[in-house]
Parts: C-alpha cells; structure tokens; sequence
C-alpha cells in the first residue's frame, strides 16, 4: 500500500532528525496528536525542540537557527497563527542573503484546516507571505510532491514556506493535470482546493463539458508551461483559480499574470470576504465541488 | 579587578568610537551621508569593555548589535573603510551598500546585521545561540528591550540555559520619549523575575568590568544607563548638558589621553578623506 503524506512527512523528519541532525522547532508538538500524527515520537535531544508559547519570539528563534545553517524545520500548526509568527521570518530570513550575503534557509511548515475552528486558527494564508520578496512557496497535497519539496530545499540555501493542509494528510495519491487545446476552460487549483476540483471536473464532464486543470504545487515562483499558456489560450473561457485562502492575494495575482500572458479572462474562487465564525451557519468554508460546478455553469452556460 | 593595561585599551578603543562617530557627525551635516545615521556617541564604553572582557577571555562571541551600532562594529574590530564605505552607500561597505547605518554587519567579527525593527535581535541571537551552543551576545536599547518578543526570548534563553549576554545600551530614550514615561519596571528585575543574573550598573568601564566572572556560565543580562550625545537620527544635539564619560576619562588620562584621542581623530580622518576621494 502506498505511503499517505502524513506517513511521508513523519519519515522525512525522522531522516531530517536523525541522519541530516536538523531540528524541528514549534509549539506542543511533543502532545498529544503530533501535530496530527506527521511528527516522529522524538524530543530535544533528537533535535525536536519545543518553544515556548512566545508566537513572535518562537519566530525569530527559528530564524536565528536558520542563520547558523542547521536547517531548521519550524512548524506552525495552524496557518492563522502566521500573524504573530511571520515577521522575522520575512523580515529577517528572507532579506538576509540580499542584504548581508548570509543565507538563513528555514523550512516552514505552516499548516491549514478549517471547519468549526473559528476566525483565527482557519484556512491557508499563503498570501500573507506572498508578498514579500526572498521566499518560495509551496502547496503540497501529495506524497511525491512533499518529498520533492523537501529535496530541492536541502539542495538549495531558500527560505520556503509550505503550505500544508490537515485535509490532505490521509491521502497517497499523486495527481496529474489535464490540460490540452479542446477545453473550454481550465481550472487551476491551489492546496486543499485541488480535492474538490477534480470532482467538479469529473461531474462536469459527465454533463459534457470539457474542464482542463492544473495543480499547482510552486505559488512561488508560479510555474507554467508554454503547453499550458497555448491550453489557456485556446480555451472558451480562460482559468478559474481556486484557493484556499481569501482570492484578494495569491488567486488573484496569478490571475493578473495569467490575463497579461493570454489575454484571457481570470475568474476566482477562494474563502468568502468575511470572517469565519465557529457555528456552521457562520464558517468560511473553502470552494466544496458544488461551489466550482456551478462558478463554471455560470460562466460557460447551460448544456 | 580591572588593569590599568585593561582600562587604558578600553579607553582606546572607545576613542576610536567616539572620533569615527565625530567624524561622521560632521559629514551628515555636509550631506557626504545622506540617509538616517543613528550616531552611538556617548554610549561607546559599553561596547568597548564588554569587547575587552570578551578579549581577555579569548572568545570570539557570536554578536547581534542594533540600530545604533557603529560602535559595536568598531569596537569588536569591524573593518573601519568598510563602515565608513557602508555610510557613503557603497557596494564595498560592510552590508555592501544595502544595511546603511541601521544594518551594519562584520562576518570577519561574527557581528550579525540587523533588519531594523527593533528588538529582532533578541530573539534571532536566542535562536543563534541555541544551535550553536556558542557565547552570544546581544545588544539591545532600552526601548527595543521593551518589545514583547524580546521579553519572550529572555525567557526561553533563560529556560534553556544558554551562553548569553543581553546587553541594555540604556540611554533613558526612545527617540526623545523617556523611559519613566514608557514604564515603571527595569529590565535588571525583568532578568531575575525569569531566573537570569540582572544588573542595573553606570557605563563606568571599571564597574562593567566587574561582571566579567559570570560571563557566559549562564544567561545573563547587563542593564547599562548611558547618555546618546547626538539625536537619535542624524547630526544634532538634545541637550549640551548630557553628562559625556568620554570627556571625564579624557580628562582623567590626561595628557596620554589628549595624545590618543588626537592620534584616532588624525588616523579616522585621513580614512575619511580618503574613502571621500574614491566616491
């Protein structure tokens, strides 16, 4: 059977641990859970070093290990918490090797979900990051891709920040992308999003639509091919970019990129512009398949 | 106890800090400098004993300065054309023309830049130090120290245990506001309430000297009130009754003290110049 990604994860940070002597720094992830069952039972002396509950602080402290090239993995368990957590990562960390010529390379593994958790600890919030200058970011959701990321950050002397999701950790399916001249419009989808996405694709394409998609794993830089530029060019009716963060950050600067390089409209699908309140009536929910089939009816028309 | 051997190149070296930072003052006011320059005049002994302290123990500490380190730079052996190219904005400066005043760093020195935002260093140096298990210290103001990260640093050094020296360069200011104003807590009883050694002393170079014993066996924190002479960004002066150690202990070498502060002011302006002429 094959590995799922939290099974991946644990194993890279065992490696990570104990081959490579890196360390793993965040808060309680010696409890109960390990952080959703991707941490190996390790403790300090194993590198697995627990901070205190200082979010700032902890931030800074991973940097300065990052400074000392011990390549450090720092977790954060929920993506909301990259408020108080970001500020020396970006302004430090990322800036470092331009301004000082002193590569500070730290490994952040920020971690979404959301569902009954409220307004802060919810969803993704890459675009946070996104901004700045000095990062890579990524949104695994696979095996595969999580071991690739991991491999081209020890190779490289890169700040990275990894956009992780709760909701992909059971799965150990790789995806593929979809995209030639014959479709009328091309889904491109970010972190969790990418689930929902190839349902929708799949029941669209019952009623007879031709849906391409792409899976992106590199936010930043964003990758794409001359094949699919020439797809997005020939499609009916562009790209919809699905995220898991609110669109007013990463969909739709993509979005923006995509529009100059094909001319092509840009629409966008992410977390709705309010706060996520605890109860179901008031969650903020990333786009479910129904949300995606009805955005491309809408564009596309009726069959 | 400190040597007179010990005392007179403390003196040296802060007469070094205090002519570059002369120097500097007046090519701001030329405009030769023409971005904010945080001058560290008046609180060179700081820097100058503790580099000495580190000196006499043979150890080349990791070093996290602040905004207002030209003397820090300095007084650890930072390369002084390199300072001075820094302040001009030139690539062969030692953040290559990118840090300007605020973000100076020495590889040579272990002297680590800083990005501005006051405090950063606390927690970046905890962070250092951890992994690399080496004497750190970290230079703070008596305003960056207040910054709550700061505060959570101290703690989880203090928990882990590690060979630290918070340094407070504590002019009583942040910019012009003064610290009673700010608060009603020193940053010395901050230190202990987390199980760190803490001291509030002058910046007497022989009482700085003193804490030289407990260097680095634990975390510790040195809360030294000093006076910044200049403003706190640029060429000016707050108050022409700022008490300046600098003059006293001149006065107290006195002509050994005339001939070496002479001797700096002649070597640093002849850099100056001729850094100036390569522009």
């Amino acid at each position: 059977m094959e590995k799922t990604l939290r099974e991946t994860i644990k194993e890279l940070i065992r490696k990570h641990l104990k081959t490579k002597k890196g360390q793993v720094f965040g808060q309680c992830l010696t409890a109960v859970g390990w952080v959703g069952g991707t941490l190996p039972e390790l403790y300090e002396k194993d590198g697995m070093v627990e901070l205190s509950m200082a979010d700032v602080a902890g931030g800074g402290i991973a940097v300065g290990a990052a400074l000392m090239n011990s390549r450090p993995i720092y977790v954060i368990r929920y993506q909301g918490f990259n408020w108080y957590n970001a500020p020396m990562i970006l302004n430090y960390a990322c800036k470092s090797k331009e301004i000082w010529k002193r590569p500070c390379p730290v490994f952040i593994r920020s971690i979404g979900m959301e569902g009954g958790i409220g307004p802060v600890a919810g969803s993704s919030h890459h675009s946070l990051y996104y901004r700045m200058p000095g990062i890579k970011i990524v949104s695994p959701m696979t095996p595969g891709e999580y071991k690739e990321i991991y491999k081209k950050f020890m190779s490289e002397k890169e700040v990275y920040y990894v956009s992780e999701h709760r909701g992909a950790y059971g799965n150990s399916e790789e995806f593929k992308n979809d995209i030639d001249d014959k479709k009328e419009l091309i889904i491109i989808a970010i972190s969790i999003t990418r689930f929902e996405a190839e349902k929708a694709k799949r029941n669209l394409e019952k009623k007879g639509y031709k849906i391409g998609i792409k899976h992106v794993l590199w936010l930043k830089p964003f990758k794409i091919s001359p094949k699919e530029v020439s797809a997005i060019k020939k499609s009916k009716a562009g790209c919809l970019i699905l995220d898991d963060d609110y669109v007013d950050g990463v969909a739709n600067s993509i979005g923006n990129k995509l529009n100059i390089k094909t001319k092509k409209p840009m629409y966008t699908l992410g977390l709705k512009d309010k706060s996520a309140g605890f109860s179901k009536s008031t969650d903020n929910l990333p786009p479910q398949s129904q949300d995606i089939e009805k955005k491309i009816i809408n564009i596309l028309g009726e069959k | 106890m400190i040597t007179q051997k010990v005392f007179l190149q403390i003196f040296k070296k802060a007469s070094l800090c205090r002519n570059f930072e002369k120097i500097a003052f007046e090519q701001i006011q030329k405009k030769n400098i023409k971005f904010p320059t945080y001058l560290s005049a008046g609180q060179e002994f700081i820097s100058a004993t503790v580099s000495e302290m580190v000196k006499t123990l043979k150890i080349k500490p990791l070093i996290f300065g602040q905004h207002r380190a030209h003397s820090t730079y300095l007084s650890f052996g930072g390369n002084i054309n390199k300072l001075i190219d820094e302040l001009l904005g030139k690539k062969t400066g030692c953040a290559y023309g990118m840090g300007g005043s605020a973000s100076i760093h020495g590889k040579e020195i272990n002297m680590y830049g800083h990005d501005g935002h006051m405090g950063t260093q606390g927690p970046i140096g905890v962070g250092a130090c951890f992994v690399s298990r080496h004497p750190t210290i970290v230079f703070l103001g008596d305003a960056s120290a207040e910054e709550d990260y700061v505060l959570g640093a101290l703690g989880w050094a203090s928990t882990k245990k590690l060979p630290i020296l918070f340094v407070v360069e504590d002019n009583n200011l942040s910019i012009l506001t003064e610290k009673k104003v700010r608060r009603n807590w020193e940053m010395d009883a901050v230190a202990k309430s987390f199980n760190m050694l803490g001291y509030n002393i002058p910046d007497d170079p022989k009482v700085i000297y003193k804490y030289k014993k407990n260097l680095f066996k634990k975390p510790m924190l040195l809360n030294i009130r000093t006076n910044r002479l200049f403003w706190h960004a640029g060429a000016g002066q707050d108050s022409d009754k700022t008490f300046d150690r600098y003059k006293s202990l001149l006065k107290k070498f006195g002509e050994e003290g005339k001939k070496i502060d002479k001797y700096y002011f002649n070597k640093l302006n002849g850099l100056w110049k001729k850094r100036l002429e390569k522009q």
